[in-house]
């Protein structure tokens, strides 16, 4: 069953091609973690999916509709990247004019209860911390008893208490049943919730497989060495110099080495350490090539 | 509770939150039934009369073009908007809880000029006649409340801001608003007819004396209500929140 699902999306700003034939499908039960920089597509790509911005060229479905639909919408529940609650409104009135929305909203106490926001409900959301806002923000896409939960950088902001405390809302969603589509720029994030990661850099899908396995792609590792002039070598991700040696990132270090034997070069001091996977990811979306696909 | 009157209760509750908002719109109508009605006109029955039904009727122009243009188009700036957007509720809801909270917001503002009038002028009104002004206001508010929404949703806010204010005088003076019945000048009784705010001003003229409609003034009022309410909905649907290029 598939919940979500864009096919050869583009979507254009002016000049700027912020998305470019992107496919994704996010199908029931999924936890799908959506990876990239900033200005990488990610938002773009979740408004496209939730009905906010239509594409330019291509497709986008969500729950069997067009997303522009109101009906697609019934069982979809958003948390807006920005924190912009009304401010001059209450915890509870925000709470209950969403709930409006819905056939069979969670009762007000019960949401609140469940993001720590009990004794906040006549609190006017202009009065609350950050953090309390944000925590709101991602309580009101639960409000619906929704199937699919898009939440664009959920916990952007928060201490890491608070955003534990999120992460076992979206588990406790996610273990119940239900679909998320979540976008981050922290791999921390992706890693502890995500079962599937889709990385996008520069308006493409780089990569779209579980983590595991996005790890053994971006199971990189950096080769490092002291040489003057290296040949062309095979499997180089990205190649950095700092400090009179030479970090080469590579996806097979085995082959890279052999490579150098072979070519003849002079080198010393040679390291080879496994990268984090930050760095991995940074050397994916450093430019605009695609990464080696997985086998 | 029907979603329209959620909508309308949510937008009430965020002006009433902020009071300076519902004072500024009663002030304006107000303190020109002081200044223009009550010195020039304030004497005449009959006079007095249209004068102050014209009064009421540039108020309600005022009012909804500029709390539905600008208020709508400052609202697309924020992001709270956008995410109202992707809950499950179409352009119905949302634009019939707009319009009772404008005509509430609307009827506030009326309150002043009405008690001006009753006590400072010799303007008179039968009970009926009062009760069928009311209601006039509520249907002389659909075509500006539509023109607001019109201009909030295609432009953005500082556009919407100039929009308002430049279409604002010439639908006030071309629909002979600030003219008697009898004392426009020539150019403005061949015109008047086909601008949207003299359909509403004879409404609200009958409502109040014995004038007799103009049937192109109506069917032009009709007419314009149409063209703003399909350019509201055509700016609604294209309308993706702010955008950048």
């Amino acid at each position: 069953m598939i919940l979500a699902r864009a096919d050869q999306v583009s979507r254009r700003y002016g000049e700027v091609l912020a998305l470019d034939r992107v496919d994704l499908t996010v199908r029931a039960g999924e936890l799908v973690g959506l990876l990239g920089p900033n200005g990488a597509g990610k938002s773009t790509l979740l408004n496209l999916l939730v009905g906010l911005r239509r594409p330019t060229a291509g497709r986008v479905e969500l729950l069997g509709g067009d997303p522009r639909d109101p009906a697609s919408r019934r069982q979809l529940g958003v948390t807006p990247q920005e924190t912009g609650l009304p401010g001059t409104l209450r915890v509870g009135e925000v709470v209950d004019f969403v709930s409006a929305h819905f056939p069979d909203p969670v009762p007000r106490g019960e949401l609140l209860a469940r993001f720590g926001l009990s004794d906040q409900v006549r609190r006017q959301t202009g009065g609350l911390s950050g953090g309390q806002r944000r925590r709101l923000a991602v309580a009101l896409a639960f409000v619906g008893r929704p199937r699919l939960v898009v939440l664009d950088e959920p916990t952007t902001g928060l201490d890491v208490e608070a955003r534990r405390t999120l992460w076992e809302a979206v588990r406790g969603f996610h273990a119940e049943g239900g679909t998320v589509l979540l976008s981050s720029h922290y791999l921390e994030e992706v890693e502890a919730l995500a079962q599937r990661v889709v990385v996008i850099g520069h308006g493409r899908v780089l990569a779209d497989d579980s983590v595991a396995a996005i790890r053994g792609i971006v199971g990189v590792r950096r080769v490092s060495l002291v040489a003057d002039d290296l040949p062309a070598l095979p499997g180089v991700v990205a190649t950095e110099h700092t400090e009179g040696r030479t970090h080469l990132l590579t996806t097979d270090a085995d082959q890279l080495v052999r490579g150098l034997v072979t070519a003849g070069v002079a080198f010393r001091d040679l390291e080879v350490r496994p990268t984090s996977l930050e760095e991995a990811f940074l050397a994916l979306t450093a430019d605009d090539r695609p990464a080696p696909t997985p086998a | 509770m029907p979603l329209a009157l959620v909508h309308a209760r949510y937008q009430l509750l965020e002006i009433i939150r902020i009071p300076v908002a519902i004072f500024g719109s009663a002030f304006f109508p107000a303190a020109t039934m002081l200044f223009f009605v009550v010195p020039f006109a304030g004497d005449d029955p009959t006079a007095a009369t249209f004068a102050t039904a014209a009064m009421i009727t540039f108020a309600v122009m005022s009012a909804n073009i500029f709390q539905y243009g600008i208020g709508v188009a400052e609202d697309r700036d924020q992001p709270w908007s956008s995410y109202s957007r992707t809950l499950p509720a179409g352009p119905g809801p949302r634009f019939a809880g707009r319009i009772l909270a404008g005509l509430a917001i609307t009827y506030f503002s009326m309150l002043p000029v009405v008690v001006i009038a009753a006590v400072a002028t010799a303007a008179r009104v039968t009970p009926a006649q009062f009760l069928l002004a009311a209601g006039g206001v509520a249907v002389i508010s659909v075509p500006f409340t539509l023109l607001g929404l019109a201009i909030g949703y295609s432009l953005p806010s500082k556009a919407a801001i100039v929009v308002a204010q430049l279409i604002f005088f010439p639908l006030a003076f071309g629909g002979g608003l600030l003219f008697g019945p009898d004392n426009a000048p020539g150019f403005v009784d061949a015109i008047a007819p086909y601008v949207p705010t003299r359909g509403a001003l004879e409404l609200m003229w009958a409502a109040v004396t014995d004038w007799r409609l103009n049937p192109t003034s109506m069917v032009m009022l009709g007419v314009w209500i149409v063209v703003f309410a399909a350019v509201a909905g055509w700016a609604y649907r294209r309308d993706e929140g702010r955008r950048f290029t």
